[in-house]
């Protein structure tokens, strides 16, 4: 499949080394980090460039065919959702009390919430301006 | 009009997803299209009117080397970070306003700080976004937090607004 005397088939491959390589860092990260919160941000950065670079090592290999295309479909999708999910992810954990891991200095989420739980009418306490 | 674009746009994937170029094909496909155009008829998308625009087109594909850019930035951030023997981080939640006013740009906002550096949207209550930051600095977290939206703020404004 990979000639290892074409430049072009060897720029694929650096892409995909490159790729796992920051896809294994995410997975450090995923182990390492201590809660929720810090693991999401492992895994919406390492894991997103990683796949991108899995991706655009598969389109430099394949050109612009139906398996080129396809991985930039896929490049596209994976920008799209991989921040989104975090985000509902990061949202419903907090939602449903998961707490910072200990040694966080700072959540103004939770005191923004208790504010505006506790204003009479339920309204956001400052700010919450919607277009 | 809407529905066009929406069946238009449909008819791209699935060319693209099916790589079959035949009549038999393609037809299936405009009819597919149709369906999903008229499924999502209702569905409201105000912000599609930049694809109608060169000069709010242009600085949508300025956009993308610049995020890329940052998520470059941010992986070599946090890898660092997980590498460091130590887990260098003082994680927390702030709290930035954002001065975008159409949704779509709230939306590419909050998407695009979760995607630089070691920063993570967690929710997004009318103007006022809450970031988790794997780094909160000692001095100003909010403002911090606000500093580093602006450019992205600059950008997406020249495209939505």
């Amino acid at each position: 499949m990979i000639d290892l005397g074409s430049p072009r088939d060897l720029a694929a491959l650096a892409l995909l080394a490159l790729g796992v390589t920051f896809d294994l860092l995410g997975c450090l990260g995923l182990v390492r980090l201590p809660d929720v919160y810090n693991r999401l941000q492992a895994g919406t950065k390492c894991v997103t460039l990683g796949t991108f670079l899995l991706l655009l090592g598969v389109v430099v290999r394949f050109g612009f065919d139906a398996m080129g295309w396809k991985a930039l479909l896929c490049i596209w999708f994976v920008a799209m959702t991989s921040p989104t999910a975090a985000h509902a992810i990061a949202r419903g954990a907090h939602r449903s009390g998961v707490p910072l891991a200990p040694g966080s200095v700072l959540d103004r989420y939770r005191e923004d919430g208790e504010a505006r739980a506790a204003s009479p009418i339920g309204a956001p306490a400052r700010g919450g301006e919607t277009p | 009009m809407k529905v066009l674009a929406t069946a238009l746009l449909a008819l791209a994937v699935w060319t693209i997803v099916t790589w079959a170029f035949d009549a038999a094909s393609l037809g299936l496909g405009v009819v597919v299209a149709a369906a999903v155009a008229w499924a999502f008829r209702r569905l409201e998308m105000e912000e599609a009117r930049i694809l109608l625009s060169p000069r709010r087109l242009f600085w949508a594909l300025v956009y993308v080397p610049v995020l890329f850019f940052h998520i470059v930035r941010a992986n070599l951030d946090v890898a660092y970070r997980v590498i460091h023997p130590k887990l260098p981080i003082r994680p927390g939640i702030t709290r930035a306003r954002t001065s975008l006013r159409t949704v779509a740009g709230r939306v590419l906002l909050a998407n695009s700080i979760t995607l630089t550096p070691g920063t993570m949207a967690v929710d997004l209550v009318g103007d006022l976004l809450y970031v988790h930051r794997i780094y909160v600095p000692e001095h100003d977290p909010d403002g911090a937090t606000e500093r580093e939206l602006a450019p992205f703020e600059a950008l997406i404004r020249r495209i939505f607004e």
